[in-house]
């Protein structure tokens, strides 16, 4: 791991909550001291139930389940750097970001903190149930916050069903001021992961291009954000055109292509330091850049004399693998998570189709037959699912199983393309171009094609790249 | 089947004529564009004299544009062949370019914006480098060529229409100075 990564990755530590019990000070939540941090804090809570609902299932409709989500209260009203300025302010923010996650997914129907009664300090290891019962919630999400002599913050976040009057899981996070939005969108992740049963992804980031100008003359700018869209920032300044970038799994780099020296090549640009690199000091241009899953290697497409193939590089630099030797263009490539094999796109049969080989380039199959075109096929986190855009007339999102079999489209506009799946696999996003203006805009559709929303972001959007669930 | 439309310069029917004649081996079924008729392309058949001070310098850019058929070459969806009527324009930039041995040119590949980013760049090169191969083909040199695909990057017609996109899947040539 990179010192300055993981410098990063200290700065959010889960801690241990202590018990929420009567038996203790009711008007102390009592949060543990954050230093032997780093264990998760499942072991504090976690009754033994298998909680509410078995897996999400793709066609489910269970969804609107009601969950109110009040200001965490303080202990003690301090200044703090993070949004807010005191503590106080701070956990209406904190409900706010965990309210606003939740709501975004279609599976729940929070009720946020600008819309529920304060509650007190004590309340939060103390719920007064009855009082939300009469509110209809049937889940409740509390929490605190505290400032620390050092500036740091912990924020405790406990889940309780309401009917049944117990606690479901609970979690503490000692964090910088600066990214107290982290420890939202963990107790978000915790919410959710205890009640669908999935994996969590709310604390991730992801790359993309921003745009601006007319569409003769696109401005493009790799940049950066959270996955809620906060916490923007470019990473380009925009006097070469940048395109389709991906973090490395341990968001340390981004590869992506620039078309720095007046030609296409794919640069691997480490944030921590701000210095990119050549992917590859090979003649021909370079494209459609793919991390491993571990992060080990670099998937690339290079064309020479006209033809482009797929090329595998470590990710320190060395010597590049041909993996593709056909006489049309093979192109893209995303890793199965477990890194056998991959999947990509070539017009070997005379159109656009996507195929699958083993890692090292044997055995490539052709899995598309569905008559329109295939590509930019992105393998799920869970190996369940390829999505990828669909090409006749119009362009969609669509998704797959890895032989080809159960084709559904998951939207429906007039050109969407370039999916990246969520860290759990359960959402899709993608970017939109408008008709004629060519502005863009990057969407998320889950896996039922119904709950579709454009994220907020400053400029016009394309291309994006989720990355995984920060440690 | 999309009619092409010349961008820049037309010549006369007589070199337009001939320089499809040398082009009698195309093997696509596309369509031919109808022959130039007439007074639609009024430009003069004249040659620059190389000393007459007010042409177009020898061999720059504003030369080239003024002696080719034209700078840009199109294709149909999806495409990279390099058509009869591609051919005439490309055989008039290989006559202008054995004409200028020292002169270097880069062609840009480009695409419409009916597809997608990665393959739109993969197939601009394969444009451009087709364009390149046919001057190749007519003896030109290869290290005189560079290629550059913008993908769906820089169209040059703005609309959402089978016209724009007509417009949009071409190979540029750019003449180095």
């Amino acid at each position: 791991m990179k010192p300055a990564f993981a410098a990063y990755l200290t700065t959010l530590a889960l801690v241990a909550l202590a018990a929420p019990l009567a038996a203790q000070q009711a008007s102390k939540p009592a949060p543990a001291a954050a230093a032997s941090a780093a264990v998760p804090a499942s072991a504090a809570a976690a009754p033994a139930d298998e909680g509410l609902t078995g897996s999400v299932t793709d066609d489910s409709d269970w969804q609107d389940l009601g969950i109110a989500i009040p200001t965490f209260p303080t202990n003690e009203m301090l200044p703090t750097a993070a949004d807010g300025g005191n503590t106080e302010a701070l956990g209406r923010n904190l409900a706010r970001v965990i309210y606003g996650d939740l709501k975004n997914n279609g599976l729940f129907k929070p009720v946020g903190p600008d819309a529920l009664p304060a509650i007190g300090y004590g309340e939060v290891t103390a719920p007064a149930f009855p009082n939300w019962r009469a509110r209809s919630a049937e889940m409740l999400v509390q929490g605190f916050v505290k400032g620390g002599a050092d500036g740091r913050l912990t924020v405790g976040c406990y889940l309780y069903d309401v009917a049944l009057g117990t606690e479901l899981a609970r979690q503490g996070y000692v964090v910088k001021p600066e990214e107290w939005r982290r420890a939202a969108h963990k107790c978000a992740d915790m919410v959710y992961a205890r009640l669908s049963g999935e994996s969590p992804f709310f604390d991730s980031k992801i790359a993309y291009i921003a745009e601006t100008g007319p569409k003769g003359n696109r401005r493009k700018q790799l940049a950066i954000m959270d996955s809620d869209g906060a916490n923007h920032r470019f990473i380009t300044n925009g006097q070469a055109t940048a395109l389709t970038p991906r973090y490395s799994p341990d968001y340390a780099k981004i590869a992506y292509l620039s078309f720095l020296n007046g030609t296409p090549r794919i640069y691997v640009y480490d944030i921590g330091t701000g210095r990119q690199t050549l992917v590859t000091e090979g003649k021909g241009p370079t494209f459609a850049p793919r991390w491993s899953p571990d992060g080990k290697f670099i998937l690339y497409s290079m064309a020479i004399a006209g033809n482009t193939d797929i090329y595998r590089v470590p990710a320190t630099g060395g010597a590049s693998v041909k993996l593709t030797d056909s006489p049309g263009i093979d192109v893209g490539g995303s890793y199965s998570p477990d890194g056998s094999k991959i999947v990509f796109e070539s017009d070997r049969s005379g159109s656009q189709q996507v195929y699958v080989m083993n890692a090292d380039g044997t055995n490539q199959k052709r899995i598309t037959f569905f008559g329109g075109r295939s590509a930019t096929p992105e393998w799920s986190p869970r190996g369940d699912q390829i999505a990828f855009t669909h090409i006749a007339g119009n362009l969609r999102i669509a998704v797959m199983n890895p032989s080809g079999g159960e084709m559904r489209y998951l939207t429906d506009s007039w050109q969407d393309e370039a999916p990246t799946w969520s860290p759990n696999g359960r959402i899709v996003q993608f970017f939109r171009t408008a008709k004629t203006s060519g502005k863009t805009s990057i969407w998320q559709v889950d896996l039922t094609g119904r709950n579709e929303r454009k994220l907020n972001t400053p400029v016009d959007a394309s291309d994006p790249a989720w990355g995984p669930v920060l440690p | 089947m999309t009619r092409k439309i010349i961008t820049s310069k037309v010549l006369t029917g007589l070199l337009l004529t001939s320089g499809l004649a040398l082009a009698g081996c195309a093997t696509k079924p596309k369509e031919l564009p109808p022959q130039p008729t007439g007074a639609t392309g009024t430009t003069t058949t004249n040659p620059p004299p190389v000393s007459q001070p007010m042409g177009p310098v020898p061999g720059s850019r504003a030369d080239f544009m003024a002696s080719v058929l034209g700078d840009t070459i199109l294709f149909d969806t999806d495409r990279y062949n390099i058509d009869s009527e591609d051919q005439g324009i490309l055989q008039s930039q290989a006559q202008w370019l054995a004409r200028y041995p020292a002169a270097r040119i880069t062609i840009e590949g480009h695409c419409d914006e009916r597809g997608t980013r990665d393959y739109n760049l993969a197939l601009g090169e394969r444009r451009a480098n087709a364009a390149k191969n046919y001057l190749v083909s007519l003896g030109i040199d290869a290290s005189r060529i560079t290629t550059v695909s913008y993908g769906k990057e820089r169209p040059i017609a703005l609309g959402s229409d089978e016209a724009s996109w007509a417009k949009n899947r071409r190979a540029v040539t750019i003449t180095l100075q």
